[in-house]
């Protein structure tokens, strides 16, 4: 039991090898910054920080399944799914290839809600198959990625969505104090799931399931309920991600957010959620996504070709998570 | 020739907290069976871990056929020829007994590319045969009964030409014919010079088959002797090291009213528990006895819904329906489970979490915020309380020794003020000193008027710290005796009553 206090040779190291790679990306950014122009400027940070909301969203989405040793490969499709059909309903009046044509002007937050609910269905499915029909979470997801797919395939008859309501897009383009909504909601809901981690009977089941799911049972935690909430809380999440995302992205189709869900698991895994369960912060999560999008930033700012990036992201999941189980093998 | 095939000096480890061997010794002849002996947490396992380098050792050296050896690893040792036979068997149930056996190092065919399964099943049976197993050596390990996996295990260390076989609590869960039996094949591995270092708290069965007994306290080597110099009262006086007056604490809790009564509990599985009926009373401390495989585990997370069960529970003088551990929790009932890792601890939580887990509904304000001011002085009482020693609230359990982290269980199920605690083997794994602070704390509960189930496999506790005690056999109920007039061999009798 050691208490280091004051700055020491070990405790330095410790931080270095603990925080390696958020290290390696702040000196990359710092050299870039240094050695190209227009980086540090505020157009850019605060592009990235849009990127960032986004994907922070999808990220706390996923985060609660992988604390609790599960996982959601269905985050992705759920995006494309909410961003359909929030965006069938939200197109202007006059748009040329309207895909309702019966569709009327109806009230954005109506919209929003009804698409919330309706996601946050297929998360209760997961949660309900992974809880009650015991079905490992890899597998019950995988399936539902795929059936979500189908879904959204028929429905959007795999049409590209444009056209969509002034103030709909205004969601992603609009600012507040110079600042855009897209940064504000999504630290609005950083909060609320921080509270929701650390001061709720919720959180603490949660935790609790991730770190001994049996012991969790014998001290009268509902490990069903709450694993049937955190993967509707999961969907909730996506379904804001997706409805944002199509404003951003100038329109939704079948195929938006395709794959996230995996850059989502690798930056909550990268941001110290720990794949044995029980452990994970909002802060850290953050970290992870800001680690990606910033070494895709740097990347593009020293010419790197985009097809590139993909091995440096995936040098980067495999380098993070090999040290994040190194803190975990037992110290003998 | 040596006159010691393993000489193990000095040995000492520390874990955090404590220190688990002290100058550890152990000097084992060829050909003999070598007791080691001590009380839950002497040592024993752990000296045994760091002999097959599962542990790294601080200090010591290990002298193994003359020669100074350090194993990095269990298989090492065992290519070395030091197997051991393991109380909780890691075998692999889906396969068949011969490829348990040579798993890892198959008799192959067609230049090393196929394995040879007639050569195996031929060599098996070659083996089987000597550890008088009468299996085909295709048959499923599943389908083995605990006794004859555990030939296996011999068997396979037979075929590792083992010169050392450790045995640990091998008898635990025999009946005595098979207990015979292992004796047989160990004195047929001793007329072949193999040595056995054996395990066991069974003192009758260590000065029957042991040629030599070394004896550890708190780490520390107390002595060897021959079996032949040694009674029953030395080697329990050896290993307590104190008059075993001092073992518990003074009791004076007063059996009030019957709290619980549980009428013909019956597992739907016939090999679990049937028909139990027993009375509980306030401020009661209930002893339950009985060997390994007597179900008692298994009653008690009946009763806390966490297996079916069919009967009567009768609580404050009203049935109580108990589908969930919720169930119970709710009705006052709290379940501190026998095995501390996999039920009991959240490993990478704080304390603070650990203990306020099962009471987080009382902490609830305004409908969902949870008044963490509360907990934090929950958890601080408690940890005074029970003297927990940690260094914050924030600490993981994981890092706390296995007394602390059984009080910090013990806060968790007193958070909840439960009238009914059942402890299932509330001091295994624990180190002497803090098993009497376990001891002081139940008796604590007792004379508050909490009542008190007490699983135990351990004869002195039950003895020493019960009322009543309840012996249970088989599933099912074999007799009550008075706590303060029980004697082992009655307790015993009854453990082994319906034993065919």
């Amino acid at each position: 039991m050691e208490r280091v206090k004051g700055i020491t040779g070990k405790s330095v190291k410790e931080f270095l090898s603990n925080n390696a790679i958020a290290i390696m990306i702040v000196v990359m950014a710092l050299y870039v910054g240094f050695t190209k122009d227009n980086f540090f400027t505020f157009g850019n940070i605060h592009n990235l920080a849009r990127n960032v909301s986004i994907r922070f969203l999808v990220a706390l989405g996923v985060s609660g399944c992988l604390i609790t040793k599960g996982t959601d490969l269905s985050a992705g499709r759920q995006i494309g799914f909410a961003a359909c059909i929030a965006g069938t309903l939200l197109q202007r009046p006059d748009y040329a290839s309207k895909f309702f044509e019966w569709a009327g002007e109806y009230p954005l937050f109506g919209v929003i809600l009804g698409v919330v609910a309706l996601t946050s269905l297929i998360g209760v499915v997961n949660g309900i198959i992974v809880a009650y029909l015991k079905v490992p979470p890899f597998i019950a997801t995988l399936g539902m990625q795929t059936l979500v797919y189908g879904i959204t395939l028929i429905y959007s008859r795999a049409e590209p969505i444009g056209g969509l309501r002034n103030d709909y897009s205004n969601l992603a383009t609009g600012k507040l104090f110079g600042i855009s909504y897209l940064i504000w909601f999504a630290a609005f809901v950083a909060l609320v799931m921080w509270f929701i981690y650390n001061h709720t009977r919720h959180g603490k089941y949660m935790y609790a399931i991730g770190g001994n799911e049996n012991a969790a049972e014998v001290s009268g935690v509902n490990t069903n309920a709450v694993k049937i909430r955190i993967y509707a809380t999961a969907s909730i999440l996506y379904a804001l991600a997706g409805i944002l995302l199509s404003p951003k992205s100038g329109g939704a189709s079948v195929n938006l957010g395709n794959g996230w869900e995996l850059e989502a698991i690798a930056a909550c895994t990268i941001g110290g959620v720990s794949t044995n369960g029980g452990v994970g912060k909002i802060s850290g999560i953050l970290i992870g996504v800001l680690v990606f999008e910033v070494l895709k930033v740097c990347l593009q700012f020293l010419g790197v070709e985009s097809n590139f990036t993909y091995i440096a992201q995936g040098i980067v999941i495999i380098v993070a998570v090999a040290m994040d189980i190194r803190k975990y093998v037992a110290k003998k | 020739m040596e006159e010691y095939i393993l000489d193990v000096r000095d040995i000492c480890k520390s874990f955090p907290g404590v220190k688990a061997l002290d100058h550890a010794q152990l000097k084992v002849r060829p050909g003999t069976v070598h007791s080691l002996m001590g009380e839950n947490g002497a040592g024993k396992s752990t000296l045994m871990k760091c002999l097959f380098g599962i542990y790294k050792r601080d200090k010591g050296d290990v002298i193994y056929c003359g020669k100074k050896v350090n194993f990095p690893n269990a298989h090492a040792a065992l290519q070395e020829g030091i197997a051991m036979v393991h109380q909780e068997l890691q075998p692999i149930p889906e396969r068949s007994v011969a490829e348990n056996i040579f798993c890892g190092r198959y008799p192959m065919k067609w230049g090393g590319l196929v394995v040879d399964h007639a050569k195996m099943n031929a060599m098996t049976a070659e083996l089987l045969k000597e550890v008088r197993l009468n299996v085909k050596p295709t048959t499923r390990l599943g389908d083995l009964s605990v006794s004859q996996m555990q030939s296996v295990e011999i068997a396979k260390a037979v075929s590792m030409n083992a010169k050392i076989i450790i045995m640990d609590e091998p008898t635990s869960s025999l009946t005595e014919n098979e207990v015979e039996g292992l004796f047989t094949i160990i004195d047929s591995l001793k007329a072949k010079g193999v040595a056995i270092i054996y395990i066991s708290h069974k003192m009758e069965e260590i000065l029957k088959i042991s040629d030599d007994v070394t004896i550890m306290r708190d780490g520390k080597y107390v002595g060897t002797w021959h079996a032949d110099e040694l009674t029953t009262d030395l080697i329990i006086q050896r290993m307590v090291g104190r008059e075993l007056t001092n073992r518990f604490p003074h009791r004076e809790n007063v059996p009030g009213e019957v709290i619980l009564e549980v009428k013909n509990f019956t597992s739907p599985n016939p090999h679990s528990f049937q028909n139990v009926s027993f009375e509980l009373k306030r401020g009661e401390i209930l002893g339950i006895g009985g060997l390994v495989g007597a179900q008692r585990t298994e009653l008690m997370e009946g009763l806390f819904g966490i297996r079916n069960a069919t009967g009567e529970i009768i609580f404050k003088g009203k049935k109580l329906n108990i589908s969930q551990p919720k169930d119970a929790i709710d009705n006052g009932i709290a379940l501190l489970t026998e095995d501390r890792r996999a039920t009991g601890i959240f490993g990478v939580l704080s304390i603070e979490d650990n203990v306020s887990v099962a009471s987080l509904n009382k902490y609830v304000e305004a409908g969902v915020l949870l008044n963490d001011r509360k907990i934090r002085n929950l958890v601080n009482e408690n940890i005074n309380k029970l003297s927990i020693k940690t260094p914050s609230t924030k600490t993981k359990i994981q890092s706390l020794s296995g007394g602390n982290q059984q009080k910090v269980i013990i806060s968790r199920w007193l958070a909840n003020d439960p009238d009914v605690l059942i402890l299932d083997e509330p001091t295994r794994g624990i180190d002497v000193g803090a098993k009497y602070e376990i001891y002081t704390i139940i008796a604590e509960l007792a004379k508050q008027g909490k009542a008190i189930i007490m699983i135990s496999s351990e004869m002195p506790e039950l003895l020493g710290m019960s009322d009543r005690i309840m012996v249970m056999c088989e599933g099912k109920v074999s007799g009550f005796v008075d706590g303060a007039s029980a004697t082992q061999e009655v307790v015993m009798d009854l453990a082994t009553k319906f034993m065919q």
